[in-house]
């Protein structure tokens, strides 16, 4: 009998073979914390160890809430520069050009990277599973603990395989395909377990569209969410891979899972989640024509170059109804989108850009909601009051149906400005 | 151990923005002021009124969403006594292990509790005594029993290294 791609890496971390529901103790390769590691730090502190376990292992990228908003903020930022300085944190992202939002950040300098175990205090930490990688968020207390101890259990979890053929319809593309998995099996439908991306449809994906659907896999409740280390991963980490300890790995073609959905992509509609849950599924065309106050082309689900190319394509040549934010995933992606004259596309048409991090998506900053407001964005959660106030709506929706909608104030379907 | 509470009870998917709202994550440090501002945005009701030994009640993925430990914090500050729920999100079912707060998984005894009544959580027999009747629930996997009794996963590192 096969093992899943879960079962094998967990196994090769705990020097055993393993199967689904078992529990191992491993070492995880790199921990990522962003604007959190400075309460980690005072929970670390709590334990009675002096040095982290490993300090190269410790990434910490300030991305929440950057530059600091208020002095709070300040007072955060500047206890985490204290803690590289006294560990002696190699790996730091700073208020800097070399920055960005977490995620972006550890797949573009080569910390995601296939086969390795990597933890980061953030749910979102399964992005990393677009390169292959068994990536997993998990808390404050969990992450302290993980610095002290260079350990961390974990459920060997059961698999779900989707598995994707096809091709996208014009105007339709990797969000609007999680978002409907997401409306079909709903917040819960994976929850514990581990997502298998299969398929030919996935191996046509770039990065950026396998970062969007691996993104989303918290959303549905998984553990991790992973696609196939092929070729196209290869030749992206190798030139940056941050440590030589990766191997790419993937699950056996007899492998068990707990469940197992077929997607065509020629079916995939574009599409929205209404508030104020993910898995709260509409096609366009229920939602066409409700206005909007503002919207939102950002976050580590979709702000990456591919997106911004996308947005740019409908925004060329005209101007936003309703006021509009952009912030790109890093500053890598925001000097591409210079050099490609993106930005002033944007700017021409009317756009805010700010700099690369999390702006508005967890209502610290860049882009809160007034009340009774509505705004499309192009992040991953639309939680009551995640913008800030919980009297505004937000719909979540592609990069492209995000900059239609702009253009007329109301949500839009792309295609019908294609 | 034996807890009796008085019931607060909510729907499906209640994630935790809604819990312990992302606005206050880099403003909030202190974990007791962290209890001030349990579940705004679901129930102010709750904000404003919720007692130190009562129990939440909640549907299916409760605590989906965001990582953050707070939404765990900011309810085991205001001293709630345990959540019951259809099930829990991934993370924060970790995580409240990790905050020492302990949590049931029970679809039965949520169908028969409402609010304000009165519910009692045996974790020695492993069941829940509502007035509808008495509900067994599974009791803790042997991996994380070390945790619950040591306190909270702080602690138990804690031991476990000798400090």
């Amino acid at each position: 009998m096969g093992k899943t791609f879960a079962e094998k890496v967990l196994g090769k971390a705990a020097g055993e073979s393993v199967s689904a529901g078992q529990v191992v103790i491993v070492e995880p390769h790199f921990c990522m914390s962003h604007d959190n590691a400075a309460p980690i730090w005072g929970t670390f502190k709590k334990i009675g160890v002096d040095k982290v376990w490993k300090p190269d292992h410790l990434v910490f990228i300030l991305d929440h809430a950057i530059p600091a908003p208020t002095d709070k903020h300040a007072e955060n930022h500047k206890q985490i520069r204290e803690v590289v300085k006294e560990q002696g944190i190699r790996y730091f992202y700073d208020v800097t050009s070399k920055g960005g939002v977490c995620h972006q950040i550890m797949c573009e300098e080569g910390f995601a990277l296939p086969g390795l175990i990597m933890v980061g205090s953030d749910s979102h930490t399964c992005t990393y599973g677009a390169f292959g990688a068994f990536s997993t968020g998990i808390g404050r207390s969990e992450m302290a603990a993980t610095w002290a101890t260079g350990q961390i259990w974990f459920r060997v979890p059961e698999s779900m395989k989707i598995t994707v053929k096809g091709k996208f319809k014009k105007g339709v593309s990797a969000k609007d395909l999680i978002l409907k998995i997401a409306g079909d099996i709903k917040a819960d439908g994976a929850d514990y377990m581990s997502i298998e991306f299969h398929g030919p449809a996935i191996e046509e994906m770039s990065l950026a569209e396998r970062m969007t659907l691996c993104n989303m896999g918290i959303e549905i409740g998984a553990k991790n969410a992973v696609c196939p280390p092929d070729q196209k991963v290869l030749d992206f980490i190798k030139p940056i891979a941050k440590t030589d300890e990766w191997e790419a790995m993937w699950a056996d073609d007899d492998a068990v899972y707990a469940q197992e959905l077929n997607y065509d992509l020629g079916d995939i509609e574009p599409c929205v989640a209404k508030p104020h849950t993910v898995d709260n599924y509409a096609s366009i065309g229920e939602v066409k024509g409700t206005p909007i106050h503002q919207a939102f082309l950002g976050s580590c689900t979709n702000a990456r170059i591919e997106d911004l190319r996308l947005a740019a394509d409908i925004l060329k040549g005209k101007e936003v109804a309703v006021r509009t934010i952009v912030i790109p995933a890093s500053w890598s992606v925001f000097r591409q989108a210079m050099k490609e004259g993106l930005i002033d596309v944007f700017l021409d048409a009317g756009c805010v850009i700010t700099n690369p991090g999390c702006g508005p998506c967890m209502g610290n900053h860049e882009g809160i909601l007034a009340p009774g407001e509505t705004c499309i964005s192009t992040a991953n959660r639309n939680f009551k009051g995640r913008m800030g106030n919980k009297e505004s709506n937000i719909y979540l929706a592609s990069p492209m149906t995000v900059a239609a909608s702009a253009l007329k104030g109301e949500i839009s379907d792309p295609r019908e400005v294609l | 151990m034996k807890i009796t509470g008085k019931v607060w009870k909510y729907g499906d998917d209640v994630n935790t923005d809604v819990i312990f709202p992302g606005k206050y994550t880099y403003t909030v440090s202190d974990r007791a002021e962290m209890g001030k501002y349990a579940l705004e945005d679901l129930d102010p009701e709750f904000t404003r009124n919720a007692q130190a030994g009562d129990i939440i009640v909640g549907g299916k993925n409760w605590g989906c969403g965001s990582s953050r430990e707070q939404a765990v914090t900011c309810l085991k500050v205001r001293g709630i006594g345990a959540i019951i729920a259809k099930g829990f999100a991934r993370i924060y079912y970790r995580n409240a292990l990790n905050e020492g707060l302990p949590i049931v998984v029970s679809p039965e005894a949520v169908d028969a509790l409402e609010k304000g009544q009165e519910v009692t959580i045996d974790f020695d027999k492993s069941e829940i005594v509502t007035a509808k009747g008495t509900f067994k629930f599974p009791p803790y996997p042997d991996f994380v029993k070390g945790l619950i009794e040591d306190g909270g996963l702080i602690p138990h590192v804690k031991k476990s290294l000798g400090l």
